[in-house]
This record gives structure tokens, C-alpha cells and sequence, in this order.
């Protein structure tokens, strides 16, 4: 006699350890296997894009720091690039470089978030997590010398930066790079091989080229699945052209190729610091770009490549001093478009390993 | 001190009409001592656990409260102990109510057999490992009540998983214990830690290594800690307890770490046995708490397995590891043993060398079927055709 099932349907969320925030997935589940997926957005709406309506082109800076909230300097970076896009401003070489090696420390420290997490979903008991923790606080420590704040940095403006990095500052980050390959060596040497890692992320929740490609996927996530696209190679922006380095790629896009992907990322982003260290000019840092931009009337998009994936800002001017629209291409929003193709036919406890190896911040996501 | 000795103490005081008293009285005040030495220990170890914890995770642990922290379980209890018991309203009560001391006291009773020193332990009982295997066989039971009472689905979900879970890592446990029994050639713990010539687990480190695996995933622990998976369910099966029933859950949940160290002494290191001046009591103390500090090296370090990887890995990594462990002290102890069923010292070192080989090549054997191997890949990736940046770098 056939014991009669029927599948269970929970509430994933919004209040979960792992659901990165407040996300929530209603998930249907037949025993331990998911069977659907359906994500529900919206609980850390706050209306970024409407506020910028009513905000000057200056003022919505502080308004991106809260997007992403791991990687406040990479959404500096795109939104002001924006604005210099559409307003003409020129930007010291400077200050370039300076926000070059501000954008690719901050890579560094949200990749140390995304595989801290992860490795948390995966149930090891806080100790990789800390370990990334650590670093990053030093990386925390470097920015809170050139903009005293820490996570919401507020550290760029349209035309350049606020300040010039202190003189402690450039010893600083030397010796920190100069260690960052040991610190990741030794996070590698915890994970890297470690027999339960491998039986838990290798084949597992793997996105195709094709289907990467189709959902818009983009940043470490489309990389992971073998496609070698980097805005920072294909479209170089600042001074990336200039600069040497790899865009790493992974065999298949599962769970463990997005990890590796990460970590090579993070040892090519000390590579970019330490070439922009030697080829720094001296000079301003700060167009003569004046307080109220008032941008002449039409519209831009521009996108850099944040640590998860293209991040783009479309503004529309009508030439006064605050943007008549502002929409936001948030990379952890639109990577979520192949979850469902990644968890369906994998079981609970992957569930929570996959949804954590896509790196979604929800200050991103609901915006 | 033995039981004997206490009943012969009181017996001496109290006069002959209500003698028989003395037996209950002796009873009640030896195990009163030793469940509030316990319950004692545990919380010491929750401050051990966090500080050691803390050191593994580079930072510093609870030490705000008395000297380094001590006084940190006590602040724990009390808030807890403040805490509004809720128990929801679609919940069983009666079960939802029992399952916390259902599982709190076959942690406790395992202390009853287990023999501290020379002569101190409650019951010299002569099923002594029997005991320990049925009494912690019930807290699957207690699992089950607490996470299916709650009328939760992620305690339901955790309730399922430990009924499965731990059924099946009862079975290799018990096995890599019938290897130490066959060579003591008994089940009392007293019997077996005078046996132990050569500790145990230097004879049989393959059953040591199944027991402590098997151990750590009965006590639902890193990497086997799906039951109660933070990140997967939330608290696992006692995500509806609160207050003093969640205390009670967290004293079991402390205290499985040192039943278990308490039973691997005895079993596997010779219990009380030490060098002569420390007395054995000390012995004993240190033996454990090394045990314990392994779990929680273990705990701090690993991830978790999925649930069909944990069941694979009872039935198809240590089922057999302990299965061929029993066979092989078996076969050694029919070929070694003396003509009145003894075993020298001697024959011991024989079987020593022997299991320790044994040991090497059938872990790496089970390695290298279930396990990942090394990475395949040997050629860099190849890059997908459905982008080309080098192309769009010339627009």
C-alpha cells in the first residue's frame, strides 16, 4: 500500500537566518525536495528612486550608499558616473585612480561577505565567517581614513571625490595588500578542499551559459557559468584600460564555481590596488564642478561592474537641479531571475546554500 | 564515594526501627549531588564552549560577567528563567510540555553507571553499556515529541530529520562498542576500565573514530547538527520553546558533549586510569574534557552534510568501518586469546599493530568510494562563446 503524501508549503522568510535580510520564499516542498519556488519582494522597499526625484544630484549619493549596503563605494561610483555622463564633467586623473583602488577594496570586502555567508549557510559555526569578517574590517578601517565613515561612505561626488586620502593612508594599504594574499590563502586552505564543502556545492544548483545569458545574470554569477564578460574589460571605464589584470571564469556555474570565482576575483582586485598605487599622479581630486549640478535636458545609462554584477544607474534630466527619474539597475535584483531554475529539484538544505552563493543584499533588491 | 560506603555511614547513625529509610535517603542524596554536579559542569561548559569558541573565531567570547565570564551561564539562566513560558495555542500540551524533560533525563541517568573514579559512581550495574545505549536511545523519542507537539513545520522538519538521523547512527555506535566488549568480556564499565591494559583506543582506533563520529551526530552536533541547522531551519525542533523549556532543551543539548566525552573515557581511554600520585578522579576529569575539546575543535571548524549525505555516511561510511572493526577483533581475539579466555598484554600490542593497519587501509578505502577525490579539472576553462568582451573592446 502507497503511504499517501502530500507536499508542504512554507513561508521561507521574511524573518530567517538565511534569507540575507528580509526576503521571502514561499517554498513548496515534497519531503526535503523543492518542488516550486516563489520569491516575494518588497519588505525593504524605501522608495531610493522616487526619494532621488526629490533630491539634488549631490544629495542622492547618501541615497545609494544604501543600496547595496556591502558595497556602498561601487554604488558611488556608478551613480556619479552617471551624472558626469550627463551633466559632461571631467574627472581628475587623480581621482580616477583614487576611486578605482576605492572600488575594487570595496569588491574585496563584499566578496569576503558573500563567501562568509555562504560558508555560515553552509553550517560551519560562524569560524569562516569571522575570518572574513576580520579582513574586512581592516578594509573598513582604510575607508574610514579617507571618508570617516565605514559602511555608508558617501565618499564620491559628481566630478570627483570629497577628500584627498590622508598621508597614513598610503602605507596603510600597502601593508594591507601586501598581506590580503595570505589572509585569502588561509581562507582558502579552510575551504578550498575541504571534503564537505566540495560533497556540498560541487554540481550543485548549476545555472547554463544559456540560461545565464537569457536571465540577465551578470557579475560573478554569469561568470561562474563560463561566460567571460567584465563591463571593467568590455567597456573600460575610469582607468581600468590602463590596468592589467584576468577576468576569472568557472567550468560549469554551480554552487562551488562561484566561490572559486569569487576568490580569484578577490586576488585579481589586489592586483588592480597594487598597479594603481604605483601609476597614482598627483593633482586634484575635485573638478571645478559647482554644488547644484544642473545637467542639460536628456538621458543617460551607464553601468559599472559592482562586486555582484552590472550596476546601473538611468537618469533622466529635464535640467534642474534634482533628476526627473532615476532607475536603478540593482545586479542582485536581476540575478534573482534564474532562482526558481536553480533551487527546483534540490533539497532544503541546498536551498539556503544556493540562494546564499548568489550574494543578494536586500537594501539592492527592494531598493 | 560508592553508594556502599554512604549507606554503611548513615546505617550507622540511625536506629534499627527505620532502617529501611536509609537506603531511599542514601539514594536521594547521592543523586541529588551528582545531578546538580552535572548540571553544574554543563554550565561551565556553555562557558567553556563560547570562550574556546570564541578563540576558534578570532574573537574574544562572553567576559563581561566575573572573572573572564564565569558568571556568564548563570546571567543565561536567569534570563531565561524571566522569560515568558509561551506555549501556542494549536500546540499539544501535554506533549509539548513533557518533551524537554523527556529529553534532559536520559542525559542524566547515563551518569548513574558511569564510574568517576576508583569506587564513585551510583550503580554498579553489570549491563553497564547496555544501560547507556537504551537510555540515550530515548531523546529521538523527545525530538520527536517536542518538534511534532509544536505544530510547527520547521520543527516538524527538524523532528523528521532526527528521528531518522539518529535511529540510524544508533546502529554503528552500538557496533563499534560490541568490538570493545568482545575484548573485555564484559558490558559492566567497571569491568571494562580494569581491563584496559593498553587503553582502547589505542587497541581499536577504528571503533573509537566510529563511536566518536556516531557519538557527535547523536548528539545532533557539527557537521551533523542538521536537526536544529541554524541556517536551514531556524532552531530546528524546538523553534516554538521558550523560557525555562528551552533552557531545559539547551542544559540537554550541553550536556549530551559531556556524556558522551564521560562514555568515550571509560570505553576508549581507561577511564580512571593515570599515572598513581593524581588520583584517577582527576584522571578522569582531564580524559574527558580533552574529548570534549576535539568535539568542539570539530564543531568549530566544519561544515554541515546534507541529510541524504548523513544518512549515506552512517550506512555506507561507518556501518561498515564498525563492521570490520568487529570482525577483526573477532578473528584476533579467537586466534590470540590464552586457553582460559584471557588476553596478555602481549597478544594486546599484537592486536594493536594489526588494527592500526586495518584502520589505515579501510578508511582509505571507504574514502575513496564515497568520497569527492581530488578535482578533475586540469585545464584552465574554456570561456563561452555567448559573449565576446575582446570584440566590443574595439567598438
Amino acid at each position: 500500500m502507497a503511504i499517501k503524501t502530500e507536499p508542504i508549503t512554507i513561508n521561507m522568510g521574511p524573518q530567517h537566518p538565511s534569507t540575507h535580510g528580509v526576503f521571502r520564499l514561499r517554498v513548496t516542498f515534497d519531503g526535503e525536495v523543492v518542488v516550486d519556488v516563489e520569491p516575494v519582494f518588497g519588505y525593504l522597499h524605501r522608495g531610493t528612486e522616487k526619494l532621488a526625484e526629490e533630491r539634488t544630484y549631490v544629495q542622492i549619493v547618501t541615497l545609494t550608499d544604501r543600496l547595496d549596503y556591502t558595497a556602498s563605494m561601487s554604488n558611488n561610483l556608478a551613480y556619479v558616473r552617471s551624472v558626469e555622463k550627463l551633466g559632461g564633467i571631467e574627472v581628475p586623473e587623480r581621482a580616477q585612480y583614487l576611486r578605482v583602488i576605492c572600488a575594487e577594496l570595496q569588491r574585496i570586502a563584499s566578496h569576503f561577505v558573500s563567501i562568509g555567508f555562504m560558508l555560515q549557510e553552509l553550517g560551519a559555526f560562524g569560524t569562516p565567517l569571522m575570518y572574513c569578517f576580520r579582513e574586512r574590517e581592516r578594509i573598513l578601517d582604510l575607508f574610514e581614513m579617507l571618508c570617516g565613515a565605514r559602511i555608508t561612505l558617501s565618499y564620491m561626488r559628481p566630478g570627483g571625490l570629497i577628500q584627498d586620502a590622508p598621508e597614513d593612508f598610503w602605507p596603510a594599504l600597502g601593508i594591507l595588500m601586501e598581506s590580503m594574499p595570505e589572509y585569502i590563502d588561509d581562507l582558502e586552505g579552510l575551504v578550498t578542499s575541504n571534503e564537505i564543502v566540495l560533497a556540498r556545492t560541487r554540481d550543485v544548483g548549476i545555472i547554463s551559459p544559456e540560461l545565464a545569458v537569457n536571465g540577465s545574470v551578470t557579475g560573478p554569477m554569469l561568470r561562474a557559468s563560463g561566460v567571460q564578460w567584465d563591463l571593467r574589460k568590455a567597456n573600460p571605464y575610469e582607468v581600468y584600460d590602463r590596468l592589467e589584470f584576468d577576468v576569472p571564469i568557472g567550468y560549469q556555474g554551480d554552487t562551488y564555481d562561484r566561490y572559486l570565482v569569487r576568490v580569484q576575483e578577490m586576488r585579481e582586485s589586489v592586483r588592480i590596488i597594487e598597479q594603481c598605487i604605483k601609476q597614482i599622479p598627483g593633482g586634484a581630486i575635485q573638478s571645478e564642478a559647482p554644488f547644484f549640478v544642473r545637467p542639460p535636458v536628456g538621458d543617460v545609462y551607464d553601468a559599472i561592474e559592482a562586486p555582484k554584477g552590472e550596476l546601473g544607474f538611468y537618469l533622466v534630466s529635464d535640467g534642474g537641479i534634482s533628476p526627473y527619474r532615476c532607475k536603478i539597475r540593482a545586479p542582485s535584483f536581476i540575478n534573482l531571475t534564474v532562482l526558481r531554475d536553480m533551487l527546483v529539484g534540490w533539497k532544503l538544505a541546498d536551498l539556503v546554500v544556493i540562494f546564499g552563493s548568489t550574494d543578494v543584499v536586500l537594501g539592492e533588491v527592494d531598493r | 564515594m560508592s553508594f556502599d560506603q554512604l549507606y554503611d555511614l548513615l546505617d550507622r547513625f540511625v536506629p534499627e526501627s527505620i532502617d529501611w529509610m536509609v537506603f531511599t535517603v542514601t539514594a536521594l542524596i547521592l543523586s541529588l549531588a551528582v545531578i546538580n554536579a552535572m548540571v553544574l559542569c554543563t554550565a561551565l561548559y556553555t562557558w567553556f564552549e563560547r570562550r574556546m569558541l570564541g578563540r576558534f573565531q578570532s574573537r574574544i567570547g562572553p567576559n563581561r560577567w566575573g572573572p573572564f565570564g564565569l558568571l556568564q551561564p548563570i546571567a543565561d539562566v536567569i534570563k531565561l528563567l524571566v522569560k515568558e513560558d509561551v506555549i501556542p495555542v494549536v500546540a499539544d500540551r501535554a506533549v509539548f510540555t513533557l518533551a524537554p524533560v523527556v529529553l534532559l533525563v536520559p542525559a542524566l541517568m547515563v551518569f548513574i553507571v558511569i564510574p568517576f573514579g576508583e569506587q564513585s559512581f551510583l550503580g554498579k550495574l553489570n549491563v553497564g553499556v547496555l544501560f547507556i545505549l537504551g537510555v540515550t536511545g530515548v531523546n529521538t523519542l523527545a525530538i520527536i515529541m517536542g518538534g511534532w507537539a509544536s505544530r510547527n513545520k520547521y520543527a516538524l522538519f527538524g523532528a523528521m530529520r532526527g528521528a531518522a538521523m539518529l535511529i540510524s547512527y544508533e546502529v554503528p555506535m552500538a557496533l563499534s562498542l560490541i568490538g570493545v566488549i568482545i575484548l573485555a568480556g564484559s558490558i559492566s564499565l567497571v569491568d571494562i576500565v580494569s581491563s584496559q591494559g593498553i587503553f582502547y583506543i589505542l587497541v581499536q582506533p577504528l571503533a573509537f573514530l566510529v563511536f566518536m563520529a556516531a557519538a557527535s551526530a547523536e548528539m545532533s552536533r557539527a557537521p551533523f547538527d542538521m536537526i536544529e541547522s541554524e541556517s536551514e531551519l531556524g532552531a530546528g525542533y524546538h523553534t516554538e520553546y521558550s523560557g525555562i523549556k528551552y533552557a531545559i532543551f539547551q542544559l540537554a543539548e550541553f550536556m549530551a558533549p559531556l556524556v558522551t566525552a564521560a562514555v568515550a573515557t571509560v570505553v576508549f581511554l581507561g577511564g580512571t586510569k593515570g599515572i598513581d600520585p593524581i588520583p584517577g578522579q582527576v584522571w578522569f576529569l582531564l580524559k574527558a574534557f580533552s574529548v570534549v575539546f576535539v568535539l568542539l575543535w570539530v564543531r568549530a571548524t566544519w561544515p554541515r552534510l546534507r541529510v541524504d549525505q548523513i544518512m549515506g555516511f552512517a550506512w555506507k561510511g561507518l556501518f561498515p568501518l564498525s563492521v570490520i572493526n568487529f570482525f577483526v577483533v573477532a578473528v584476533e581475539l579467537f586466534v590470540l586469546q590464552e586457553p582460559d579466555g584471557t588476553i596478555t598484554n602481549q597478544s594486546m600490542m599484537i592486536m594493536t599493530g594489526i588494527n592500526w593497519v586495518v584502520m589505515v587501509v579501510s578508511i582509505v578505502l571507504i574514502a575513496t568510494v564515497l568520497g569527492q577525490g581530488k578535482l578533475q579539472h586540469k585545464l584552465p576553462p574554456q570561456p563561452s562563446s555567448l559573449a565576446n568582451m575582446a570584440a566590443s573592446e574595439g567598438d
